[in-house]
């Protein structure tokens, strides 16, 4: 996926300044930044939902899988309507195969004829996953996904993703308020405030950067460093 | 699309409170209204006390009328509900069993028979009415005052049969009794006669006063002959001359039956369209949607799809079930299927632009309740029942939605008799497609996240 000098308005707001974004297959990119960074626009960009006002996303929009921040699913289907539902929408060759492969792999076979108000907050955050990969994308968009999720779910969840972009070569980009969360498991991390991009790199070289500008938090922990370093970029 | 409807078809199963009242409501609502259709009372109920004696009778004079049957003619015109009391009356009256009492006292007859004396008195009845609310008091006022005129009317009559009786009698001869004698009575046409007969066997000094008595009997017997069609027309001096302007109006039941699968038939379709578009946003499904798996143009033409299924079975079971009750032409259900499905897409388009206008399914209803009530209750305002004014915004009002033009589609569709809905298609058509265009337009702002 290539996006190259995304701008997005909102009024006389601008949401995103000239974002570049270019990843590669198996690739978790984290997008962090304080509230109104623009992670959340960026990626409906990403996702084709909203258009940028500049700039250009090179990416088909059928090999992305988008999952939205709050679950997208019907609560009053079961999981298994629910993915049935939109492997069918998806135009799927065979829905019922990949129903029975995402029921596999969100290990939520024996779960499948509940109905999705029913299930907890991870599972149906795992369904709403596993719709954005019934087309078998090869870049996964997640917002916030961790959002009201307890620990164990948390653990659960990002065991999950990772096994996507290590065993399946998917391209997974999040978006996350949690630092730590990203530091964790994003092998990249994108940072943005107020729509601009500060940073493109692993977490070892943010810290390297947060040791150059904010010397006084380079000991401190990840998220302290973050925040440091938010501040003396003038955020 | 058609797995979005299979999917919307789903959710509306997994709810059976709403499943139970989309079969149980129009079902309910078409029995309701069958019977009140059909059983209910052509006269209205009326508690009845007669404590005139039996052996009195209205006299004219010295004369004795035949039985003018007044029992007989109130409890044609209201069903009468004998009570043997003035207590009885009123538990009636008070208790809802009975629109009003109507009381005749004892004196009624005597009273009317004063009327001939030197010394008249007013003849009056009593009635008592619960005026409980001001349609009901007015009702009542109605039919009483109806009630009243027509037995006056009766009395009337039968006194100007009698008193024409008697003016014959002057003119023409005859005979009649008084108290068990028998009168006879020369007339004035004899009396001519006669005078005619004698006026050569007069005197010539005296013939000149004789003429004078002859030709006022002449005038006498003309101007009374005169007088017998003008008493006879004194019961009722104006007679009603009606002249039908429109005479597409449609008898009262299929009125009501067009009334009641309209307001099915827009409550469903509208509630449902709104309800499931909204539904689309509420579940943060259509951003999901929208991504290419579904069209804007077809999503918004599967709710307005669902909507026309389930209210074409609302209605159509609505239909079934008055159908014992009301007289439906059966022939004429393509016609009714029209009017329905136009009518279903009309309603449901309006649905969608309150639908895509709105976050939350609970907004909606309710807005949408808010829309149907007033303007279905403006649609059926009668012309002349308010200023031309006001009628003629009504008119416009009413016309910028479906409900008016589908209850003329459905009203021509169930009347054999009734105008084309030719008109009323069209109206809908161009309707659906005003409210096509919003909801289309009102699903931009839906994209945003």
């Amino acid at each position: 996926m290539q996006a190259r000098g995304l701008v997005k308005r909102y009024g006389g707001r601008e949401a995103l300044k000239g974002v570049d974004l270019a990843t590669s297959p198996g690739e978790l990119v984290a997008v962090i930044g304080p509230n109104g960074a623009g992670k959340t626009t960026l990626l409906s960009i990403l996702a084709g939902i909203v258009k940028p006002d500049d700039g250009d996303v090179s990416v088909p929009q059928e090999e992305v899988g988008w999952v939205p921040q709050q679950a997208a699913l019907y609560r009053r289907l079961t999981v298994e309507e629910n993915l049935l539902l939109f492997a069918r929408l998806e135009k799927s060759g065979d829905p019922r195969g990949a129903v029975e492969e995402m029921l596999e792999l969100t290990s939520l076979s024996e779960r499948r004829g509940e109905v999705v108000a029913r299930l907890s907050g991870g599972n149906q955050q795992r369904i709403n996953i596993a719709i954005g990969l019934l087309a078998q994308p090869s870049v996964l968009l997640l917002d916030e996904p961790s959002v009201g999720l307890d620990p164990r779910q948390r653990a659960r969840l990002w065991k999950f993703v990772s096994a996507l972009a290590e065993e399946r070569g998917t391209t997974v980009i999040f978006s996350t308020h949690d630092i730590q969360e990203a530091e964790r498991y994003g092998r990249r991390l994108l940072v943005l405030a107020d729509g601009e991009p500060l940073f493109d790199g692993s977490a070892d070289e943010l810290r390297d950067a947060v040791r150059r500008e904010a010397a006084e938090a380079a000991e401190s922990d990840f998220e302290t460093a973050f925040v440091a370093f938010l501040h003396h970029r003038g955020h | 699309m058609r797995w979005l409807l299979l999917k919307d078809l789903q959710i509306l199963r997994r709810s059976p409170l709403q499943t139970t009242l989309l079969v149980v409501w129009p079902l309910l609502i078409a029995v309701l209204l069958g019977f009140a259709i059909s059983r209910s009372p052509e006269k209205p109920r009326v508690a009845f006390l007669n404590e005139v004696p039996t052996d009195t009778a209205v006299t004219v004079g010295t004369t004795q009328l035949p039985h003018v049957g007044i029992n007989d003619r109130i409890c044609e015109r209201v069903e009468c509900v004998h009570v043997k009391s003035r207590a009885e009356a009123e538990d009636e009256v008070r208790s809802g069993d009975v629109l009003a009492a109507l009381i005749l006292p004892a004196d009624l007859v005597d009273r009317i028979n004063s009327l001939s004396t030197p010394l008249p008195r007013t003849p009056k009845v009593e009635v008592i009415v619960n005026e409980e609310d001001p349609v009901k008091a007015r009702l009542v006022n109605d039919r009483i005052d109806a009630l009243l005129t027509q037995a006056n009317l009766a009395i009337a009559r039968r006194i100007s049969v009698e008193g024409g009786k008697f003016l014959g009698l002057v003119l023409d001869g005859g005979s009649f009794s008084v108290l068990g004698q028998t009168i006879r009575i020369l007339g004035l046409q004899r009396s001519s006669q006669i005078l005619d007969e004698l006026r050569p066997l007069v005197p010539t000094g005296q013939r000149p006063e004789l003429n004078r008595v002859v030709r006022f009997t002449g005038l006498a017997r003309d101007n009374l002959g005169t007088a017998v069609p003008l008493l006879n027309r004194l019961a009722q001096p104006v007679a009603v001359d009606k002249q039908v302007i429109d005479a597409s109006t449609p008898p009262l039941e299929v009125f009501a039956v067009a009334v009641a699968t309209t307001f099915a038939l827009a409550f469903v379709t509208l509630l449902l369209v709104a309800g499931a578009l909204a539904l689309e946003r509420e579940e943060n499904a259509y951003p999901r949607l929208a991504r290419g798996l579904v069209s804007r143009t077809g999503l918004l033409t599967e709710k307005v799809a669902l909507g026309v299924i389930v209210g074409l079975l609302v209605t159509l079971l609505m239909l079934a079930g008055l159908a014992p009750f009301v007289p439906l032409h059966w022939g004429r259900a393509g016609l009714w299927l029209l009017a329905i499905v136009f009518g279903g897409v009309g309603f449901g388009a309006a649905g969608a632009a309150l639908g895509a206008g709105a976050r939350e399914v609970r907004a909606v209803t309710l807005l949408a309740f808010m829309a149907i009530l007033p303007i279905a209750f403006l649609s059926l305002v009668p012309s002349g029942a308010v200023g031309p004014g006001l009628y003629d915004a009504i008119r416009v009002v009413a016309a910028l939605f479906p409900f008016k033009p589908a209850l003329q589609a459905i009203e021509g569709a169930l009347d054999p008799s009734g105008p084309s809905i030719a008109p009323a298609l069209l109206h809908l058509a161009l309707l659906t497609i005003a409210y096509g265009l919003l909801a289309r337009l009102a699903l931009r702002r839906f994209a945003s996240v």
